[in-house]
């Protein structure tokens, strides 16, 4: 088969999926959970100030949260489906399809940059509308456009090896667990320059940051990159630093999902499925 | 096509140390239904999953339409059916909606003789899922939803189409459907089929062949007449006396029964002669190997 009808497949199989996630209440109803959340937490951190400034700390937060919203839907969301869609075999009937394969990890990747890029989207009018100092100008746009794909581009092919990598839904919370302490370092609340220097350190290690940083450049006010890092946006950085995630995972990505579906077969969904069912809830 | 639609020579398999499958042989001729009946751990599953490209065999020769399935690309995965045990995957779809995408990862296997994919209200109407077309499959009901796994695997038309225990977990109403599918399958497309089960009475009905897996050996091969036969020396006679019932096992049914009459005449009613069926044979295949 070629690619194009490959890719064709792919999107077809994307389209569907994301109809689904509309329409099917319990996951609707999660998916917009934590976008409350973050919107409420959001409002809630307006009346308070960026520590030597009179700026919104809720409108500091508001580009972070879209950088975090990238690390989450890209890198745990895919890892998420992939493991479930390993529990319930809808990994092996993609292998017993032909090019089905190749056509659900496109699947996989249109869902969840649309999703993505719907969540960005959302969170961005709703900057605009109700978070003074949020603005869109066209440089801006413009980095708000490519730190968006390098974004992308250095968060699913993540997930998709974690999400290959773990054997078993119960280590998710090993996935999660740094999750949450990464949100921590990487400056997404509260400005990372008033963290301890070797944080700042590991902070700087991880996609999120970067993801954040890129974001607020892209949306405030250039005197407010006074708070950051060596009080620049370091925008170069953040073109380097989410290159080499994206480089980084589409290197693993493909030889650590081959080798995961190669070792799909119909017993080991049934034993999986066993071991599911012993599980104590 | 050819008249041979798989082969496998010398088939071995090992986990770590344990030897799964002991160099096992048969082939599967075309437009047959073949039946793989065999204890739990005889290697059944072991086998079909080679057989199907999901799993690296240790040793031996496989050649399943015409290619290995270890080496063999799209092209052939479109011309197998798979449908196997347990699934629960997209759960979210719609029925139609599965089918009809599914389906189109058939349509560029097309070939002059073989149209693909199955027209899908035709399809889900062969299933017998018309009323639930536009349901969403988390919403069928087991015998529903494993008539949808059928439908699935042979959505684009398989030349070979493998069933591994596919009525598992039925209740018998489910299970007679399930049969009468598959044999519109067979009569109508010419399918050949290899499935695999431990219910003696489902290989009797559905296969036109069996092959008794135990220990990881092939122990019979053939049709369930033939394989009946082979225990026939084993009969057992039944009969009543004087309201007083009696069963013997015997080897020469005919002799016996005739020494019977002879001895009481018309005393003798209510007179059985049982013969072995393929339950019989089976169990004393796998008995045998057992010792």
């Amino acid at each position: 088969m070629n690619a194009t009808s490959v890719v064709r497949l792919g999107l077809a199989r994307g389209g569907l999926e994301l109809r689904h996630a509309f329409t099917y209440l319990p996951d609707l109803l999660v998916g917009l959970f934590i976008p409350l959340i973050q919107i409420l937490v959001l409002l809630l951190m307006r009346g308070h100030h960026v520590p030597g400034t009179t700026f919104s700390l809720g409108s500091l937060t508001l580009p972070s949260i879209i950088g975090v919203s990238f690390a989450f839907g890209g890198m745990i969301g895919v890892a998420a489906q992939l493991m479930t869609d390993r529990e319930d075999g809808t990994l092996l009937r993609a292998k017993a399809t032909p090019s089905g394969m190749s056509a659900y990890v496109l699947g996989k990747i249109t869902v969840s940059s649309a999703t993505t890029l719907m969540g960005l989207v959302i969170t961005l009018i709703l900057g605009l509308a109700a978070f003074p100092g949020v603005s869109l100008t066209a440089g801006g746009f413009a980095t708000l456009a490519w730190v968006a794909v390098l974004g992308l581009l250095a968060t699913i092919p993540l997930g998709i090896t974690l999400g290959s990598l773990i054997p078993n839904p119960r280590f998710f919370a090993l996935v999660m667990l740094p999750f949450g302490g990464l949100v921590a370092l990487s400056g997404i609340f509260y400005p990372i320059t008033h963290l301890a220097g070797w944080l700042q350190g590991i902070g700087q290690v991880f996609p999120m940051y970067w993801l954040g940083l890129g974001m607020r450049a892209a949306l405030l006010p250039s005197g407010l990159a006074s708070v950051e890092i060596d009080g620049s946006w370091r925008l170069p950085y953040v073109f380097l630093a989410l290159t080499l995630w994206a480089v980084l995972g589409l290197a693993a990505a493909p030889p650590v999902l081959r080798r995961m579906a190669r070792r799909e077969s119909g017993s080991r969904v049934a034993a999986r499925r066993e071991r599911a069912m012993l599980r104590p809830t | 096509m050819s008249d041979v639609a798989a082969e496998v020579c010398d088939l071995r398999m090992r986990y770590g140390t344990t030897d799964v499958l002991h160099g096992i042989d048969f082939e599967i001729r075309t437009g047959e239904v073949v039946a793989l009946l065999g204890p739990n751990g005889a290697g059944k599953t072991t086998t079909i999953e080679i057989l199907e490209g999901f799993r690296a065999r240790s040793a031996g020769r496989v050649t399943v339409l015409g290619a290995d399935p270890e080496h063999a690309g799209e092209q052939w995965r479109a011309r197998l059916g798979v449908v196997l045990q347990s699934w629960r995957d997209h759960a979210k779809w719609r029925v139609s909606e599965l089918l009809r995408h599914l389906g189109s990862y058939y349509a560029r296997y097309a070939t002059a003789e073989i149209s693909r994919p199955w027209d899908t209200a035709e399809l889900i109407d062969l299933v017998g899922l018309t009323a639930q077309a536009d349901r969403r499959i988390a919403s069928l009901s087991g015998g529903q939803r494993r008539r949808l796994d059928v439908a699935i695997g042979i959505v684009g038309r398989p030349e070979l189409l493998f069933l591994d225990e596919p009525t598992s977990g039925f209740d018998p109403m489910a299970r007679r459907e399930f049969h009468e599918l598959v044999h519109r399958l067979t009569d109508r497309e010419q399918a050949t089929v290899l499935l695999t089960t431990h219910d003696l009475a489902e290989a009797e009905k559905l296969a036109d062949r069996v092959l008794i897996l135990a220990g990881g050996r092939i122990v019979a091969d053939g049709s369930p007449d033939e394989l009946a036969l082979r225990m026939s020396a084993q009969a057992e006679v039944r009969w009543t006396v004087d309201g007083q019932r009696y069963v013997h096992p015997t080897d020469e049914a005919t002799a016996f029964t005739r020494k019977l009459f002879a001895q009481y005449g018309e005393a003798v009613e209510d007179l059985e002669v049982r013969r072995a069926n393929l339950e019989d044979t089976y169990l004393a295949l796998v008995e045998e190997y057992e010792k």
